[in-house]
């Protein structure tokens, strides 16, 4: 309950679930490592009870204000106006999403086209947010509308060189995209990505059914933010109000999980598996004698999983040894690579034993998330496979996917799967391709076919 | 012993600690990591962390539980992890104590955890102590050796139960797969005072009696709580047959949390010749087992040489391939002289 006194970045857990023990020669571990942060967010540790629970109890947000500076970049390309409705809608939920901001913050409103535009305050620079500064905002929102083409790169650009004159510890970003990047090469958009990495976070909503996936969700994986469809123009402004609240809930921002592994040890992968599936292998950058850093973003009040594999060199019987040194840290500002912070660690650890139960038995953890990761896969072969018109593929596959939905008691996923096949049989993965299909539907799936559940999730 | 060889900790018998009283001209080897480098002794490269695993290589360091030994001028106990076991989970306790008439008295309690609960280590290290600090305080007050070793089972098994509350550090966190199984072990103890010999045991711990006069019988002086001993002694299988099924070493009696019913057994004894009463884990006696045997391998000096037999023993479990750990404490008795003791 000594919860007033906590400094406003949380304090981070990190809970690590393995199976230990190998086998004779045995060499690759697996450990499911849980990352809690509490004490900092929107509600300060305490759960939100709603009605009922004494105000004096929570902590006053503003008192302990981050530093959080954010930019909304909105689409207004000549698609956004057809239907009308679109660019309406797209205006009222920016509109929702200024609103949200908390006093102190800074930000700015972008509108995208195959250039970039700042529509509030304008002249290079971050308002700071209050009454008068989120009235400003919503009167110029009103004077958007939509011509001309789609060239993301550019408003990423924009939006880093206004964030760039903010020193806020918080610096995330909102985008919205109707239609195809289609005013640019790949790479302008890929190029933009990586000189965006670590500088900002990133949400990216795709509206309407006319966008590419794999743009929206290779913005949102490349700046560690979430990737998601509003197939209703109409659902936008709750949307953004949640994504803003979500923004301003983040306590702590450029945490990174660092892996500190033994010589001779293979890093066989990273992933977040909890609550979306997010492969990290290939962004570690190295961090000392044996050690890496993988990015994880900022945090609020969350709870993520980490599903790590190494390969170590096999030792004798009765042999153990330290496989992996898991610990968050926050990186020294100057950069220095030793000077980082430690939040938290946990320790993965190989035993060898002849005791072939305890050798031969999976962790329930690593069990469930190595089943998560074939089921996104699973889902996203499925898909292509029925893009190109490979309907036995896509049968095979997205019956997996839908066996593994079932067994694994990811419900939401089942559910939208069970929009784009008829199912024969979920236990054995017996599926029947539908002849029609909405396309929000497959889109949706392949949106959000990252998203997971977590192990206690189905025992409830 | 090729592997043993290999193995950081040591557990060759006989190249490790110094007897009690003079040290050898070699210091410890374990001693001096602890006390000066901190240098891995795994890959010798690296060095060893906060947490005890090698910075460089990763390998968790040789734990001071790896291989124990203790002598005192009556008793002697050696304990080791064992060739397949990564950490030593049983733990042992000796002491002496002055009975109201002045007369010495020696106490060896040895304990085994169970290794499919959390943190048997912590478990039998808390009986053993508890066991023989309880024994220590009651014999000088005039309890009656085998009343008081009752009390120092029942005492050590509140110890253990004490462990399932109360959050145990380290190995716990390590284990979240074991949290719902509460901490247990075993317990073997023998006293010897005033020309009496008592034994006491939970489980499947056991001890021996040797006579230094071989040519006279050994015995067996504890029944175990195990699947084996209850088929035997209910007459539904033969002893060879129990214990060659693979239930044979399932332990139908410990001390801890999960034990619905502690039942605690005590047997007293005055033997009328010298001997050595050798109070072990299964780490032994399971390259020992039948009473012949095991007066074979003991040393026919072991009432004059305590700690060098009790070695021995450990290194013939070892030398039969040491797949548990292997803990051994021997008591020499002497009969007392006619008349005394016996008033």
């Amino acid at each position: 309950m000594a919860n007033f006194s906590k400094s406003s970045v949380p304090r981070f857990a990190v809970e690590v679930y393995q199976n230990e023990y190998l086998p004779e020669g045995g060499q690759e571990v697996n450990a499911i490592v849980t990352v809690t942060s509490t004490g900092g967010g929107t509600s300060g540790g305490i759960p939100l009870t709603g009605a009922g629970s004494s105000p004096a109890s929570l902590p006053v947000p503003e008192a302990r204000a981050p530093g959080a500076a954010v930019v909304i970049m909105v689409d207004c390309s000549g698609s956004m106006d057809y239907p009308p409705t679109k660019m309406r809608n797209a205006r009222d939920a920016t509109a929702a999403a200024v609103s949200t901001l908390r006093d102190g913050t800074a930000f700015a409103v972008v509108a995208g086209t195959h250039v970039a535009q700042e529509v509030y305050p304008g002249g290079g620079g971050l308002a700071v947010a209050d009454e008068r500064t989120r009235g400003e905002a919503r009167q110029a929102l009103r004077r958007l509308s939509a011509g001309g083409g789609t060239a993301i790169s550019t408003w990423l650009k924009l939006t880093d060189r206004l964030l760039g004159a903010s020193d806020a510890p918080i610096r995330h970003a909102i985008l919205l995209t109707d239609g195809r990047n289609e005013h640019e090469g790949a790479d302008e958009l890929r190029d933009a990505l990586d000189a965006c990495d670590g500088r900002f976070t990133c949400d990216a909503r795709g509206v309407g059914t006319d966008w590419e996936v794999k743009e929206v969700t290779q913005i949102a994986s490349a700046l560690l933010g979430s990737a998601d469809i509003v197939a209703d123009p109409g659902g936008l402004a709750a949307d953004f109000t949640r994504m803003m609240a979500d923004a301003m809930g983040k306590e702590v921002a450029d945490v990174a999980l660092r892996l500190w592994t033994p010589v001779g040890t293979e890093v066989l992968f990273v992933k977040q598996v909890a609550p979306v599936m997010e492969d990290l292998t290939a962004r570690r950058t190295e961090a000392g004698p044996r050690a890496g850093d993988y990015p994880t973003g900022s945090w609020g009040d969350e709870s993520r999983d980490y599903h790590v594999c190494v390969r170590v060199p096999a030792a004798g019987l009765g042999r153990e040894m330290l496989a992996a040194r898991v610990s968050l840290v926050l990186p020294d500002p100057s950069g220095a690579a030793g000077a980082a912070e430690v939040l938290s660690q946990g320790l993965v650890r190989a035993v060898w034993t002849d005791d072939m139960a305890a050798s031969t038995s999976i962790n329930p953890q690593v069990a469930h998330y190595t089943g998560q990761a074939e089921l996104a896969e699973v889902i996203q072969q499925g898909l292509d496979a029925r893009k190109l018109g490979d309907f036995d593929g896509a049968t095979a596959k997205l019956g997996r996917a839908v066996q593994l939905a079932a067994v694994s008691g990811n419900g939401d996923t089942a559910k939208l799967l069970a929009k784009v096949v008829d199912v024969v049989d979920a236990s054995t993965g017996t599926v029947r391709l539908k002849a029609k299909v909405a396309e929000a539907d497959e889109m949706t799936l392949e949106t959000r076919s990252t998203k997971t559940v977590r192990v206690k999730d189905i025992n409830r | 012993m090729g592997e043993g060889a290999a193995r950081p900790g040591g557990g060759a018998p006989g190249r490790t600690a110094a007897e009690h009283s003079g040290g050898p001209a070699v210091p410890d080897p374990r001693t001096v990591e602890h006390a000066v480098a901190r240098g891995c002794v795994a890959c010798r490269a690296g060095r060893v962390d906060a947490d005890g695993y090698c910075e460089n290589c990763g390998h968790a360091q040789p734990s001071e539980r790896d291989h124990m030994e203790r002598a005192l001028d009556t008793v002697a106990a050696v304990s080791d992890r064992g060739l397949r076991h990564h950490r030593n989970e049983d733990s042992f306790a000796v002491a002496r104590a002055v009975l109201p008439d002045g007369s010495p008295a020696t106490v060896a309690i040895v304990c085994d955890g169970v290794s499919s609960a959390t943190r048997p280590d912590e478990a039998s290290a808390a009986a053993a102590a508890t066991a023989c600090e309880t024994l220590t305080a009651a014999l000088p007050r005039g309890a009656h050796p085998q009343t008081a070793m009752h009390e120092a089972i029942v005492a050590a098994a509140k110890a253990v139960d004490a462990l399932a509350d109360g959050g145990g550090d380290g190995a716990r966190e390590h284990e979240p797969h074991r949290h719902q199984n509460a901490p247990a072990c075993t317990l073997v103890g023998a006293v010897v005072a005033g020309g009496l010999l008592v034994v006491g045991w939970v489980g499947d711990s056991r001890a021996y009696w040797v006579p230094d006069d071989r040519g006279a019988p050994a015995a067996r002086l504890t029944e175990d709580d195990s699947w084996a001993a209850q088929m035997v002694a209910a007459g539904l299988m033969g002893e060879a047959e129990a214990y060659a099924d693979e239930r044979a070493h399932a332990i139908t009696g410990w001390l801890g949390a999960d034990s619905y019913e502690l039942d605690p057994h005590t047997a007293a004894f005055k033997p009328d010749r010298p001997g050595v009463v050798v109070v072990c884990t299964d780490g032994l006696w399971n390259y020992a087992e039948g009473t012949d045997e095991m007066a074979r391998v003991l040393p026919a000096d072991a009432g004059a040489r305590p700690l060098h037999s009790a070695r021995v023993l450990v290194g013939h479990a070892l030398d039969g391939g040491g797949h548990d750990n292997v803990t051994v404490a021997l008591l020499p008795f002497a009969v007392p002289p006619a008349g005394a003791g016996s008033a």
